[in-house]
C-alpha cells in the first residue's frame, strides 16, 4: 500500500508529472476530433460517389457518366489502399515523407490529417451501407419531385441513413479514439508517448501504463454514454 | 401534351415494353389495366424516366425527355407521381413532406408552400395533420398526403402507380374520391389501376397493356361494354 502511493506520488505529483497526462489528454482528443470531422466528410463524399456510380443502370452516357466512373475508381484505390495498409505506416509516411518539410509545430495537424484520410474510408463503407438500407422508393419520391441527385441525398435520404449507421459509427469513433495512442511514432506527444515519458523518467512501468489504460477506458465511456444518449434520441422520433 | 413514339424498354435480356406509340392530351385522364407483369407500371415509370427507356422517344410539351442533354429534374417538377407504397418521408412531418420540394427547387418561400401545403391538406381532408409523422397515420390517410406533395409543385399532369393497391379495402374509398375530384378539376391523369369501377367512370379514355404493348383502347363505355380483343375479354372475365 505504502510502495502504490510512493508510485502514484512518483508518477503523477513529483516534477508535476501529471501535466504530460493532461496535455496528452488534450492532444488526443484534438486529433480524435479533428479526424472524426475529416473522417465523416471524406466517408459521406465517397460513398455518395459510390452510390451515385452504383445506382446508375441503362445505357445513358455522356460526360457526366465517364467523370462518375473515373470518380468511383479513384475511391476505389482509396478504399483499397487505406484499408490494406497499417494506420501506423500512414502515420510515417504523412510525416515523413509526404510532409517531411513540414515544423514540429504542425505534427498534430498531420497527424489529425493522417487519422482523417484513414477513418474516412472507414466511414465511407459504414454510410454506404446506410445508404443502401433506405427503401429504393425514399430516393424515387425526391427525383420524381424534381429534386437533384444531391438534394434527394442530403435531405432525404442520408438523414434516415444516419439513425440506422449510428451504432457502427460510434465504434468507428471508438476505434478512432484508441488508434491515436500510436501517435508516439512521429513524436507527437499524445497521451500515451505522455506515460512512456513518464515512464522513462521514474524507471517504473506499472503505476503510469495501468493509469493510461484506465484514462482511454473512462474516455470510452464517456463516448458511448454520449452516442447513447444522441441514438435515444434520434430514436425519439420512431415513436411519435 | 405527352407523345411516346416506339417506346422500348428491357432489363437486361427481358423485354418489358416493345414498342409502344401512344399521345396523351392535355385534359386526359387515362387509366391503364392489364394484368401483372404486362409492363404496365414500366409504361408510366418511363414517363418521368424513373425508368430509362432502351429505345424510343416520349415528348412531354413539346421537349423529348429522352433527349440525354434535356434537365430531367426541371420536367419532373411539371409531373407529379403518387407511389403504390406511398413513399413519405418518416423523418419529416407532413408539413415539411408537402413544402420540402417547392422551397428547396426555391419554387416559394418557406412560407408561400406552408400556406399552400395547409391549403392542399384542407383540399384532400386532413387539415388538422400538418404536425403528424407519416408513421402516425393510416395508409389511406398517407396516400392523400402523397397526393398533396405532388399537387404542390402545380403539375401539369399528374401519374398514379396503382395509388389504391397497397390499401386496406375500406381505405380505398377516401382515396379514389380525391383523385375523382382531382380529375373534376380538370387535371391530365395517367393512372395505372386494377380499379375498374374508378376506370370505368372517371377516366376518359382506357388502355389495355399485354406483353409489353397496348392490346387495345378506347373510351370506357366502348372498352368495357364491347371488348375486341381475346386477352381483354379473358382479362375483364376475370376481373369484373
Amino acid at each position: 500500500m505504502e510502495w502504490l502511493l510512493d508510485q502514484l506520488k512518483q508518477t503523477f505529483i513529483e516534477g508535476s508529472r501529471w501535466r504530460y497526462f493532461a496535455q496528452g489528454i488534450g492532444i488526443t482528443l484534438e486529433v480524435t476530433v479533428l479526424a472524426l470531422l475529416l473522417g465523416v466528410a471524406i466517408g459521406v463524399l465517397v460513398a455518395v460517389v459510390r452510390s451515385a456510380h452504383d445506382s446508375q443502370r441503362g445505357n445513358r452516357k455522356g460526360l457526366g457518366h465517364v467523370l462518375l466512373g473515373i470518380l468511383d475508381w479513384v475511391c476505389k484505390l482509396y478504399l483499397t489502399v487505406i484499408r490494406g495498409t497499417p494506420m501506423v505506416v500512414q502515420l510515417l509516411i504523412m510525416w515523413f515523407v509526404v510532409f517531411k518539410w513540414a515544423r514540429d509545430d504542425m505534427m498534430l495537424w498531420v497527424a489529425s490529417l493522417s487519422f482523417g484520410i484513414n477513418s474516412g474510408a472507414y466511414v465511407a463503407e459504414i454510410v454506404r451501407s446506410g445508404i443502401m438500407s433506405i427503401d429504393l422508393g425514399q430516393s424515387e419520391a425526391g427525383r420524381s419531385l424534381g429534386l437533384t441527385y444531391v438534394q434527394t441525398m442530403g435531405y432525404i435520404v442520408i438523414p434516415q441513413a444516419i439513425k440506422n449507421i449510428l451504432p457502427a459509427l460510434g465504434n468507428e469513433l471508438i476505434t478512432l479514439l484508441k488508434e491515436t495512442s500510436v501517435c508516439g511514432f512521429i513524436g507527437l506527444t499524445d497521451l500515451t508517448k505522455g506515460a512512456m515519458i513518464v515512464q522513462s523518467r521514474t524507471y517504473s512501468a506499472f503505476v503510469p501504463y495501468i493509469s493510461l489504460a484506465v484514462i482511454y477506458l473512462v474516455m470510452v465511456l464517456a463516448l458511448t454514454g454520449l452516442l447513447n444518449l444522441l441514438e435515444r434520441r434520434l430514436r425519439a422520433s420512431d415513436r411519435r | 401534351m405527352i407523345d411516346v413514339k416506339n417506346l422500348e424498354k428491357a432489363f437486361g435480356g427481358h423485354r418489358v415494353l416493345s414498342g409502344i406509340n401512344e399521345h396523351i392530351e392535355k385534359g386526359e385522364k387515362v387509366a391503364v389495366i392489364g394484368p401483372s407483369g404486362s409492363g404496365k407500371s414500366t409504361f408510366l415509370r418511363c414517363l418521368n424516366l424513373l425508368e430509362q427507356p432502351t429505345g424510343g422517344t416520349i415528348t412531354f410539351e413539346g421537349v423529348d425527355i429522352t433527349d440525354p442533354k434535356t434537365d430531367i429534374n426541371k420536367l419532373r417538377t411539371r409531373m407529379g407521381m403518387v407511389f403504390q407504397q406511398f413513399n413519405l418521408f418518416p423523418h419529416l412531418s407532413v408539413l415539411e413532406n408537402i413544402r420540402l420540394a417547392p422551397v428547396k427547387l426555391k419554387l416559394m418561400t418557406k412560407e408561400q408552400a406552408g400556406e399552400k401545403a395547409l391549403e392542399l391538406l384542407k383540399r384532400v381532408g386532413l387539415p388538422d395533420k400538418a404536425d403528424a409523422y407519416p408513421k402516425q397515420l393510416s395508409g389511406g390517410q398517407q396516400q392523400r398526403i402523397a397526393i398533396a406533395r405532388a399537387l404542390a409543385m402545380n403539375p401539369d399532369v399528374m401519374l398514379f402507380d396503382e395509388p389504391t393497391s397497397a390499401l386496406d379495402p375500406e381505405m380505398v374509398g377516401e382515396v379514389l374520391e380525391i383523385m375523382r375530384e382531382l380529375a373534376d378539376d380538370g387535371m391530365t391523369m395517367v393512372v395505372v389501376t386494377h380499379e375498374m369501377g374508378f376506370a370505368r367512370s372517371v377516366a376518359t379514355r382506357v388502355l389495355f397493356m399485354d406483353e409489353g404493348n397496348i392490346a387495345e383502347q378506347g373510351e370506357p363505355e366502348a372498352f368495357f361494354g364491347n371488348p375486341q380483343h381475346p386477352r381483354l375479354k379473358e382479362f375483364l372475365s376475370k376481373v369484373l
